[in-house]
């Protein structure tokens, strides 16, 4: 009987997408064909800021199998602005953000030409017989430079190249004290500037979108993460009613943030297709994609942290600068300001400012990149209480004791404004210290210093808390036999896996049962898709309800057909049964009874189909602490990790399996922002990072082993008590690395290097500090 | 220029421009769409087959150098309708999310365990050296190699049942594990 059946809830269920995976029966967007289609190649600037004087497209229009070129002349009556969903103040700068670049350019990469061609090979030549005349402008790519006075403009009708500044102060919010006082008042004061490298999201499937304008609705499919609000978004920009547009996100390779986005190759691929009347398909390169995709990142933190000489942090200020790029794209001015509400992290600080300054560089624009603003802050607020440790010979682990939220203090409101509403930072940090055997690697680390080893051992703390759970979502839930539709949209998450087993749960029908339909807006026509963590904790909630829904809408037929009183049943395991007797009816025959519909009751629908909504009324806050232990090598300055132990709490958990494959991803990307990855410009503006031969993506043998585990502290704001988890590695590691590296080589008095913390720059850190070579 | 490729099993006869990369070859004119390219400078290994026994990565291999060549791709590795044991050892270890890399990461697992059938974790790391994920961190990766290493010698237990016990314990053990 299904009564007794385990529960799907908490089973490491195999994932349901995987058998397509591994056979290569894939549905990728550049796998599609459709008759009459033709090809796009698009023209991108070499140069990072010129005025567009002239384009010569004669000679490549003669080219074999080319149909069509188009500039940005051409489509600049109807391609609009792309958008900017987050104007984070009244008065934020957004200049007009142009799909294909019509008189000037921003950034180099920026597109300026698309050919259309029979195939992809000929779009390719012709794009070498383009000739574009370029009249060169005053480039900007410092960050604190273009923030400054007089700085040349990225777009001089703006007047600035600030776009926004936006500030929190907790004693004008009434959230805590003010931070002025508290650094005035300070017995240590530990202040740092930190850089964000630029990242590159670098999702492996290039981007690819294919448009068929041929019937009365015009379908778009592309590798994005937004289904949803890209059709929303296109219809919006380009002037079409959104219901005439459907768009497709099938099978779809790694996003990270960076397939959260409207796109310029989107806009230009519908606008010529729309030209043309016939299907047409663009595919990036890997280098276009590194080139032209959207940034992560990129930051300058200026921190100040009072406290007095017990450990007690008093305050911490936070001066931001945010390099948005050229353009402000979806949601580039929001990301930082996610970040606002983390930095004072798992703890009790006594008053907090933040302020924030949005600038423009001719860079390619930035925008979400995995945590999206909450890894920015928690590197800095664990950096500086590694710092301030140091600064008063206190155990890093002892001062965020002294310092965190006590499990007994929950719901806990912030000095930031927001109320935490549940968490056990010392159960996770006791078991992450046990995993690691901190005492054991201290012990080693002190062995170490004694005998001057010339590989020194570091040892690097991060607790972390985020937020999770942006926004309402909406799902569908419809007939008894489980087919779900959901408005979240998956990427390699494996929300058909974990969906079918909420619903399996729910409605006590067999996990194989459930078939899970995401990513196709006709099927699911309201959706807010996947992004910052938020799938299960809001879209996985709305499949509960709109479950709860079908069993409500079930309850007057099974009644019916039992000839009870609806208030005799209850609902176990898949089916009602007659309180008190052994009477039963299961939710499918009550389907199959409901779609015969030859005998039903008075005055309702016969349906079963069930929708739901779910606007949590808080954000969910999975915590945890993560150890890592790196033995940086003083003599040529390699880092290697020797050992990474977390222990996150993430609430329940519904598939064990696929949150340990969402961990070990997410420690490797911050892994990779500590000792790998960054994207650099030449003096010209020209991206030098431009392939994986150049940005160092890591592979199998830059990473190490992790040994994760797991505390279960449910969150209190959804009937699941679950949090999210995919930013949760991504946000802690980075700190956690580069604390590391820094406890190594701290006794040879260096206080910062700047990531990814490279051979090159440990060495000459460890060189600098010893008034050694340069 | 005319080639003659057999693939997975198939032979096939094609009149093809010199400069035609294999892996647009298998993708475009032989519908091979499960072999894919993650980039352009042969650094990830995405589009990786094997020509002739041997694990090449198909972008940086023209067509015509295949003339007269046997091409396998993950979509010729399962006999009969049932899985080869890389790619069940693949999915019993959770080895994949996006599953973009998955075709060369299994092609390529492939070439590593005939050369080496019992390889170490360092062995497994620098063996797929030339394979990029972005999803996984490879952990699950190297688990699996190994399990489907085991499998290959015909060895009984599986680290994917290891996997799902793990789990079990965890939940068993009122979440702390």
């Amino acid at each position: 009987m299904t009564a007794t059946a385990q529960p799907e809830i908490g089973r490491a269920r195999l994932r349901k997408e995987d058998e397509h995976l591994i056979t290569g029966r894939t549905r990728w967007t550049d796998n599609l064909v459709l008759p009459g289609m033709q090809h796009l190649a698009i023209l991108r600037s070499p140069v990072a800021h010129a005025c567009i004087t002239g384009i010569d497209t004669t000679a490549a229009r003669s080219m074999p199998g080319v149909v069509a070129i188009f500039t940005g002349a051409d489509l600049a009556a109807e391609q609009g602005s792309l958008p900017c969903a987050w104007p984070i103040t009244e008065d934020m700068k957004a200049p007009p953000a142009p799909s294909l670049a019509v008189d000037t350019v921003n950034f180099a990469g920026e597109a300026v030409a698309v050919v259309v061609a029979r195939g992809a090979y000929e779009a390719h030549d012709a794009l070498e017989k383009i000739d574009v005349d370029y009249d060169e402008l005053p480039i900007v790519l410092d960050l604190a430079g273009a923030a400054a006075d007089g700085a040349d403009l990225v777009h001089p009708d703006l007047g600035t190249n600030i776009s926004a500044t936006w500030t929190f102060d907790s004693a004008e919010a009434g959230t805590g004290g003010d931070v002025e006082q508290a650094i005035r008042e300070a017995e240590v004061l530990v202040q740092r500037t930190f850089r964000q490298q630029r990242l590159i999201p670098a999702f492996m499937e290039p981007r690819s979108v294919v448009v068929d304008p041929t019937a009365a609705q015009i379908t778009v499919w592309s590798a994005t993460q937004i289904p949803h609000i890209l059709r929303l978004m296109l219809a919006m920009t380009l002037d079409i009613p959104e219901h005439k547009l459907r768009v497709i996100a099938p099978d779809v390779g790694g996003g990270f943030g960076g397939k959260l986005q409207v796109t310029p190759e989107e806009v230009i691929a519908l606008l010529v297709a729309r030209r043309l009347g016939k299907p047409v398909k663009y595919t990036e390169s890997r280098s276009e994609s590194m080139l032209a995709a959207h940034h992560g990142r990129d930051q300058i933190q200026k921190l100040t942290l009072a406290a007095r000489r017990d450990g007690t942090v008093t305050g911490l200020k936070v001066e931001l600068l945010a390099d948005m790029g050229a353009y402000l794209r979806l949601v580039s001015p929001g990301i930082p300001i996610l970040g606002a509400f983390m930095f004072n992290g798992i703890y009790k600080f006594g008053s907090y400012h933040f302020t924030c300054t949005n600038v423009f560089t001719n860079k390619v624009p930035t925008d979400a990149y995995r945590g999206a603003g909450r890894p920015e802050a928690t590197f800095a607020v664990e950096r500086m209480m590694d710092e301030l440790a140091a600064e008063l010979s206190l155990d890093p682990l002892e001062l965020r004791a002294r310092n965190w939220i006590t499990h007994e203090e929950f719901p806990f409101d912030t000095v930031a404004g927001l109320t935490y509403d549940s968490g056990n930072y010392e159960a996770a940090t006791a078991r992450a210290r046990e995993l690691f055997d901190y005492d054991g690697l201290r012990r080693e680390q002190a062995e170490r210093r004694e005998r001057k080893d010339p590989v020194q051992l570091g040892i690097g703390v991060s607790t972390f808390t985020e937020m999770c759970g942006l926004a309402p979502s909406r799902v569908l839930g419809s007939l008894a036999y489980g087919a779900v539709v959901t408005g979240a949209s998956p990427h390699g998450q494996g929300h058909e896996t974990a969906w079918s087993q909420i619903v399996a749960d729910q409605l006590g029908v067999p996990f194989d049962d459930v078939e899970v339909l995401h990513g196709d807006t006709q099927t699911s026509p309201r959706g807010m898709d996947t992004y910052g963590s938020r799938s299960l904790a809001v879209g996985g909630i709305a499949v509960v309800k709109a479950a709860e829904k079908v069993i409500a809408k079930a309850r007057p037929f099974a009644a019916h057909m039992m000839e009870c009183a609806e208030d005799d049943l209850e609902f176990t395991g898949g089916q009602f049964r007659v309180t008190g007797t052994e009477k039963a009816v299961g939710l499918a025959d009550v389907a199959l009874a409901v779609f015969a519909a030859h005998d039903l009751p008075e005055g309702v629908e016969p349906n079963l189909d069930s929708e739901a909504t779910y606007d949590p009324d808080n954000f969910s806050f999975p915590h945890g602490t993560h150890l890592c232990a790196a033995e940086v090598d003083t003599e040529t300055g390699q880092v290697r990790i020797r050992s990474y132990v977390c222990v996150d709490d993430i609430g329940h958990v519904v598939n064990p399996l696929i949150v340990e494959g969402q961990v070990h991803g997410g420690l490797a990307q911050g892994i990779a922002q500590a000792l790998y990855e960054e994207a650099v410009h030449d003096e010209s503006g020209t991206l030098l990072s431009g392939s994986f031969a150049e940005y160092l993506m890591p592979s199998a043998v830059d990473l190490p082993s992790f040994t994760t585990g797991r505390t279960e502290t449910p969150a209190t704001g959804n009937p699941l008590g679950v949090k999210g988890v995919g930013e949760a590695g991504t946000i802690a590691s980075t700190p956690a690395v580069v604390n590391a590296v820094l406890d190594a080589v701290r006794q040879f008095g260096v206080h910062d290097i700047e990531m990814p913390c490279s051979p090159m720059r440990v060495w000459h850190a460890i060189h600098t500090a010893q008034g050694g070579a340069r | 220029m005319r080639i003659t490729v057999t693939v997975d099993g198939t032979t096939y006869t094609d009149e093809v421009e010199p400069r035609l990369l294999l892996v647009h070859y298998l993708r475009d004119r032989l519908g091979k769409v499960g072999t894919v390219v993650g980039c352009d400078t042969s650094n990830c290994g995405a589009c990786t087959v094997h020509l002739n026994g041997h694990s090449v990565k198909s972008c940086s291999v023209l067509a015509v150098q295949a003339d007269g060549g046997d091409v396998l791709t993950v979509e010729g590795l399962s006999r009969d309708g049932k899985l080869h044991p890389i790619q069940e050892a693949f999915r019993d270890n959770h080895a994949l999310q996006c599953g973009f890399c998955t075709p060369g990461m299994i092609m390529q697992t492939l070439d590593l365990l005939a050369e080496e059938p019992d390889p170490d974790d360092e062995t497994v790391r620098h063996g797929l050296e030339g394979n990029l994920c972005r999803c996984t961190g490879y952990q699950n990766i190297v688990r699996a190699v190994q399990d489907a290493a085991q499998r290959l010698r015909g060895g009984a237990t599986s680290s994917g049942d290891a996997v799902i016990k793990d789990a079990a314990k965890a939940e068993t053990a009122g979440g702390v594990r």
